[in-house]
């Protein structure tokens, strides 16, 4: 069957009365959450995980992904009328979308934030559509060996890339792995890092890490530095644009949607950068380049394009390959390994009705989002009073609630207080959140696969690198880790000046290369 | 969280080596995880000659070799950026007026959870929580909270078929 007719059965999954309120659900909540100050999609998804336990996996998913999209119009419309971005992705549309707003022109920056995000989320999810059975198709016909070697690279990209600190984030994935070996070795059935203590022989719920690394330390983190004096938020009507603000904002969209999909879907690609970029080009192409810094419809339009392109982009992998790429994505991957769904390549053959039903549920989601963003953006911005107090203290209820739930027994609570003091610890020193969440799930899944290979190969060694595309992604790892050497030797032959194109030429190979 | 306790309010110099915790909170975890990788028996397997010891090794030395690189970054004057967001105000120190009562309210639904049952627990958890944040209406919070965990009760009993404990509260709820 090909690609289009699968994609009608998945419409046909997605349509059924049942999913398609999960996804109205979904959307909602993703608004709310990304308007929200302190809440993320990431949060939001790790909270919902243990009330989902006994839903239909595709309509828990379904749910999860319109949080995800969600969560990227809720938030542009924060750092459009309050100038403080929760997320680093959208950093750009606070620059020029509060510019806008202060000028008035808030209606404006709103509806072009929101039909971008609606044009780049559409074209990008069917980008998803079409690339993903590719890869799927690729990635079958790979071994153990390559899958070990892409794994790895997912991993030492999200640490070594991202993050200001390559140092803080390799400690935090370290911290990951350790979190992840916590139970029985899968062949030999000895206890590691259980200390005789019972409850920990099963391992560490990633439920409950998830809810303490992102709720629970970041809750504690808010509280520590909460902002006492009130953030005055522009009052906005409703969202519209002239025939100018159409005229100057459709070649951002596309532009936008070019640069953030390859980026989402890149393994250390994130939305950042796309953004970034999206930024510079248009600031380059404008034919008012005079606005730009005082409220340029540009400067937003492309950024939240690329921003919303990029998510569909991180589906790719995640769906394809079963490698998440960022946050969110991590714990949609934790949520099918909670229902026992084994990501991967296999996952397109194995569950079918899921991926396409996930993907159709996407377009559904992204038109409700239009519709239910562009109207009622006034509305949504008044979540933005909520009294703190309650929003943090639900954060904290929510979270133990959970938790306990997951087994019904107190120490999981222990256990995410523990690791609550650690996320709490990592967000004061800056050791990046991703890569432990990246680490805590790859890590025991590597480690099968390099035994899986081993076992292959009769325990021969040559059996890591016995199929080319290994070979080709282990050069990739080499050259990530000599990254900064390389960068050394580029600066001392050529001072200063050139960082930027030098960090975009290296991210263009990769992105060459993690398309394999 | 052994460094929590110098991050208010010394001199610089001070406050900064704080940091150092993480290094030390890195160093012991590696060591514990090279220990426990030690004791582990490793059977001799043609098929698995990985087994069970490889990755804790790895993932141990990782930790330790982190922690001293850490030590050294922060002894030179390296700082982890502090991370930022809508509700976070970085010009004030951490306010651990506010963090320790919320640990405290945690703590104390942690104990009685399992005795007092998820209602009362939760309510105190809540409403213990709103206090530490700043909130003062006493009346207004307390019916919140209470409100608030007799609908996580019932929506959890009703709507996904968990039970809660009831507790004290048993033959009541």
């Amino acid at each position: 069957m090909d690609t289009f007719n699968l994609l009608l059965q998945g419409f046909s999954t997605a349509l059924t009365p049942m999913n398609l309120m999960f996804a109205c659900l979904g959307v909602l909540l993703g608004t709310a959450v990304g308007v929200l100050p302190g809440i993320g999609p990431a949060m939001a998804i790790a909270l919902l995980l243990p009330l989902t336990y006994n839903l239909e996996p595709t309509s828990a998913l379904i749910m999860f992904a319109g949080i995800y999209y969600g969560g990227m119009y809720g938030g542009s419309t924060t750092s459009i009328l309050l100038n403080t971005p929760g997320e680093s992705s959208t950093v750009i549309t606070a620059i020029e979308g509060h510019k806008m707003a202060k000028a008035g022109r808030a209606a404006q920056a709103l509806a072009t934030a929101a039909i971008g995000s609606f044009v780049a989320g559409t074209i990008g999810t069917a980008l998803l559509a079409a690339f993903a059975p590719l890869v799927v198709k690729f990635a079958v016909s790979l071994g153990p060996s390559s899958y070990l070697a892409i794994m790895v690279l997912g991993l030492l990209t999200v640490t070594a890339v991202l993050g200001a600190s390559k140092l803080r984030g390799f400690a935090s994935l370290g911290l990951g792995l350790a979190i992840g070996l916590v139970g029985l070795d899968p062949v030999t059935g000895q206890q590691r890092l259980v200390f005789g203590i019972p409850l920990l022989s099963d391992g560490l719920d990633i439920v409950v890490v998830a809810v303490a690394i992102f709720a629970v330390g970041e809750a504690l983190w808010i509280a520590a530095h909460l902002r006492r004096n009130t953030m005055s938020t522009i009052p906005v009507g409703q969202p519209w644009m002239g025939k100018q603000d159409w005229k100057r904002s459709w070649k951002p969209w596309l532009r936008g949607t070019a640069l953030g999909f390859p980026f989402g879907a890149m393994p250390a690609g994130g939305a950042e950068v796309p953004t970034f970029l999206s930024y510079s080009v248009e600031k380059k192409l404008t034919k008012h380049p005079e606005e730009f810094g005082h409220g340029a419809i540009e400067g937003v339009a492309g950024p939240e394009a690329a921003n919303n392109a990029s998510a569909a982009g991180t589906l790719t992998p995640l769906l394809a390959l079963g490698l998440p790429t960022n946050a969110t994505a991590g714990v949609m991957l934790a949520a099918l390994m909670q229902f026992g769904i084994q990501p991967g390549p296999l996952l397109f053959q194995n569950e079918p009705v899921l991926v396409w039903g996930l993907i159709a549920s996407l377009f559904i989601g992204n038109t409700l989002l239009l519709l239910i963003n562009l109207p009622m953006a006034p509305l949504w911005a008044r979540l933005l009073g909520i009294p703190r107090p309650y929003l943090y203290a639900g954060i904290l209820f929510f979270a133990t609630l959970g938790a306990y739930a997951v087994n019904l027994q107190a120490f999981d609570l222990v256990i995410l207080l523990v690791l609550g003091a650690l996320g709490f610890a990592m967000r004061r020193f800056g050791l990046p959140i991703l890569p432990l969440i990246i680490g805590l799930i790859l890590g025991p899944r590597i480690e099968s696969q390099l035994r899986k290979a081993f076992q292959l190969s009769a325990g021969d060694v040559s059996g890591l690198w016995n199929e080319p595309v290994a070979v080709v992604v282990y050069l990739l790892v080499a050259l990530i880790l000599c990254w900064p050497l390389v960068a050394l030797a580029w600066h001392r032959f050529r001072p200063a000046k050139e960082e930027e194109p030098a960090r975009g030429a290296g991210i263009e190979q990769e992105l060459h290369q993690s398309r394999l | 969280m052994t460094q929590q306790a110098t991050a208010t309010g010394k001199p610089a110099a001070v406050k900064g080596r704080s940091e150092l915790g993480i290094a030390a909170l890195l160093g012991v975890a590696g060591a514990v995880v090279l220990w426990d990788a030690s004791r582990l028996v490793v059977p001799y397997s043609v098929s698995d000659p990985v087994g069970p010891k490889t990755l804790p090794v790895i993932i141990g030395t990782l930790l330790l070799v982190t922690a001293v690189l850490l030590a050294v970054n922060v002894l030179r004057g390296g700082r982890g950026q502090a991370e930022e967001g809508e509700d976070v105000d970085l010009s004030h120190p951490a306010d651990w007026k506010t963090v320790l009562p919320l640990a405290g309210a945690f703590v104390l639904n942690i104990l009685l959870i399992d005795v007092a049952g998820w209602v009362i627990s939760g309510t105190l958890l809540f409403w213990g929580s709103v206090w530490a944040l700043g909130g003062r209406n006493y009346l207004r919070d307390g019916l919140v909270s209470l409100a608030m965990a007799l609908l996580a009760f019932y929506g959890f009993y009703f709507g996904l078929g968990i039970k809660l404990p009831a507790g004290i509260l048993a033959g009541i709820l």
